[in-house]
């Protein structure tokens, strides 16, 4: 018998909504068989991984600090995302923008000003917002791919980054080792719930996905970036710019890939150091899309992520097993996002192509 | 009626607590020892012998310890998280393994003044945060005496992690030990700026090796250089464990990390509450560095060699930074006889004369 896949006529709203909690149902479903097969109590182990973590106010607050950059930059790629416009580079974009941001406190070292903070985010942002332009630039002026160039200059960024802090950054008595100075307490985003670590940044990334819904589903912007990226033929006989909306979908998600760098800089580290971000510009790929582009969505996805580290610490801590578990998640998560993708546009059909009035469409259907 | 209740709920439960004191004194729970590791356990390299060290404690103590650990913990905001879950889970000693983890370890320490901390190859120390590490460079400069025998070419692969302290003085200590062998040596080096990725290390070995080495020395933690040597048909050194396994033929002698005896002894210290605060920085001669059995082909006069400088280090007669040394510019940082001081070691940050490469990010 020969199976197809046709693709659906029209995608029902309630079940794009709907995919990424059956991709989560069937990863816990799935992991539970893992962990079965590994030897350990299948309810214990999911409880440990997924529950336990968040039973506390320190556990929320830390899954809060995880998902802050997660949240942020995933926000910002959404917009790139919806254009068609592929900012594969925000890693690079948080590590410029932890640059600017964080060299502003080390310039002003000691110095209690209550502007430092807010110069510090406006630097912040300004540099991941340059650091995307470059980018755009290419693309706009020279149709430039901007997956490679913004992925390629992520290594520029850490190779920046790795010269400064064994350079002009370096700490002066730290013993030649690549950090930076301890950034002083009025270089530090303020603390929101004492004795734990979860400080201002988690605001930044609930009002920026605010002002992104906003711009979604308020204003012409987000009117304006939707089409350009559905229907880019409409959207040039409307009048909509494809240069100007390549612009602001990279300027917006290098500049909140900036601020995310920034934020953890002055937030939980506290200086600057070799290793940032352990890969939030490309995790924050995976939770943009698991959170299907929607700011509110992107918010979920973000603490979902974050919470598969905090699992992963715990099943190590608590049940003795490998880190690799969570990796063995994530990729499970990412796996069964997309298997419930494809069905939400495609349905399986079994036997011989039927003749119908419709012929053009069913061909488009992939044989299988 | 009423009070007569709670006074006798409250002699209960005061009883229970008795109860619960004298059970307690008499089982006492094992001590929770926790671990945070840069790589995973399986590197063959650091992390590796970090995890042998946890394993020590758990042979030399049974069940009056319970050690867990937490590996590939990225040295960013992630390291505070993973060390605030261990020590509000009732873990009392924690050992953070690499350098990286030296902040999160203080600021975690001052939240926690009952749990003990212990810090590898950092410099700062508060009540409760010991710092350790080993002397590799000792290591370093037997290995660099059989390098500089041992080389055709005149030319040493050194395949680095990250230009930090540690490394550089590895690096100082190969070229200023190979050169008292053999004047024409060289030391070619490529950076990778990471700890574990055996695919990089293993590029840059083979990159070293068209350059002309014919050696391959290594500070990074997997045995993938090891085994570019070896399928290559050139010589190396393992790191931080014995790697013959990896390279039989193509592995001269390993500078082992030897945590064991250190861990099993900080840990007693806890149960004894004889636990102190301090800094420990010893190699050859304690046994945190050893040196793995040197290979048969190496010729008996070079085993002689390096056997000398081994024992003269114990013994307190050889110093691998022992003057005159030259740095690349060729002034003098080391007067003639005179050794270099630990504060010197610790804050190294230039190249000694015979290295063939520019000092990275200056």
């Amino acid at each position: 018998m020969k199976i197809r896949f046709e693709p659906r006529q029209s995608e029902s709203r309630t079940v794009v909504f709907l995919s990424p909690l059956v991709a989560v149902l069937f990863t816990g479903l799935f992991s539970m068989l893992i962990f079965a097969i590994l030897g350990v109590d299948p309810i214990t182990a999911v409880y440990t991984f997924f529950i336990g973590p968040v039973t506390s106010i320190a556990g929320w607050a830390e899954l809060f600090v995880k998902a802050t950059p997660l949240v942020l930059i995933g926000i910002g790629l959404s917009f790139g995302f919806r254009s068609n416009i592929w900012n594969i580079g925000a890693e690079g974009q948080l590590t410029i923008g932890a640059l600017t941001g964080g060299g502003l406190a080390l310039l002003f070292y000691n110095v209690d000003s209550v502007f430092l903070l807010p110069a510090m985010i406006i630097a912040g942002i300004f540099g991941g917002a340059i650091w995307a332009a470059i980018p755009a630039f290419l693309r706009v002026r020279f149709n430039t791919n901007e997956i490679l160039t913004s992925l390629m200059l992520v290594y520029v960024a850490q190779l920046i980054l790795s010269y400064l802090i064994q350079g002009p950054m370096r700490a002066p008595d730290g013993y030649n080792f690549p950090e930076s100075r301890l950034f002083h307490d009025a270089a530090l985003l303020p603390t929101l719930i004492s004795e734990t670590r979860l400080h201002a940044g988690w605001i930044a990334a609930l009002f920026f996905a605010v002002i992104a819904w906003i711009l979604w589903s308020r204003h012409i912007i987000g009117f304006q970036v939707k089409v350009a990226g559905d229907a880019p033929l409409a959207a040039r006989f409307s009048g909509v710019r494809e240069k100007n909306v390549t612009w602001l979908v990279l300027l917006i998600s290098g500049g909140a890939a900036g601020l995310a760098g920034m934020i953890e800089v002055s937030g939980p580290i506290g200086q600057i150091v070799p290793i940032i971000s352990p890969g939030y510009g490309f995790t924050a790929i995976i939770v943009a899309f698991l959170g299907r582009l929607h700011p509110i969505g992107i918010i979920f996805s973000g603490m979902l992520m974050a919470l598969t580290y905090l699992g992963g610490d715990a099943a190590q801590i608590e049940m003795k097993l490998p880190n690799a578990v969570t990796g063995v998640f994530q990729g499970m998560l990412l796996f069964f996002l997309l298997a419930t993708d494809f069905f939400v546009r495609y349905r399986i059909r079994f036997g011989a192509l039927r003749e119908t009035p419709d012929k053009e469409s069913s061909k488009k259907g992939v044989v299988g | 009626m009423k009070q007569m209740k709670s006074l006798f709920n409250l002699s209960i439960a005061g009883f229970v607590i008795l109860a619960m004191g004298f059970f307690g004194a008499v089982k006492a729970d094992p001590l929770k020892v926790g671990f945070i590791y840069i790589g995973p356990t399986g590197d063959h390299g650091w992390t590796y012998e970090h995890d042998q060290g946890r394993i020590a404690i758990e042979k030399s103590l049974g069940s009056k310890v319970k050690t867990t650990y937490v590996e590939k913990v990225p040295e960013s905001a992630d390291a505070a998280r993973v060390l605030t879950k261990l020590a509000s889970s009732g873990h009392k000693l924690i050992f953070t393994t690499s350098f990286g983890y030296m902040n999160p370890t203080l600021k975690v320490a001052k939240k926690f003044p009952n749990v003990k901390f212990e810090h590898a190859t950092g410099y700062k120390r508060s009540k409760n945060v010991s710092t350790y590490s080993g002397r590799f460079y000792e290591g370093r400069h037997v290995a660099g005496l059989i390098a500089g025998k041992m080389t055709k070419n005149n030319v040493i692969g050194y395949v680095a992690s990250f230009p930090i302290p540690e490394v550089i003085r590895g690096i100082n200590a190969t070229i200023i030990a190979a050169r008292s062998v053999n004047p024409n040596v060289k030391i070619k080096i490529i950076w990778v700026y990471t700890w574990f990725d055996p695919g990089k290390e293993a590029d840059a070995a083979k990159a070293l090796i068209d350059q002309g080495a014919d050696i391959i020395m290594q500070h990074t933690d997997s045995p993938a250089p090891m085994q570019v040597a070896e399928k290559r048909g050139k010589l190396a050194f393992g790191q931080a464990s014995d790697m013959k396994a990896f390279g039989p033929k193509a592995q001269l002698t390993a500078i082992i990390d030897n945590w064991g005896p250190y861990y099993v002894q900080r840990t007693k210290d806890v149960m004894n509450g004889t636990w102190k605060s301090k800094d420990t920085w010893t190699g050859l001669k304690t046994g945190m560095v050893t040196m793995a059995p040197y290979n048969k082909s190496i010729p008996a006069d070079v085993v002689a060699i390096a056997e000398k400088a081994r024992k003269g280090i114990i013994d307190g007669s050889v110093h691998p930074f022992t003057g005159p040394i030259k740095n690349q510019a060729g002034k003098i940082v080391v007067k003639a006889g005179e050794r270099a001081s630990d504060g010197m070691l610790l804050g190294m940050n230039f190249y000694v004369e015979g290295v063939d490469s520019k000092y990275p990010a200056k």
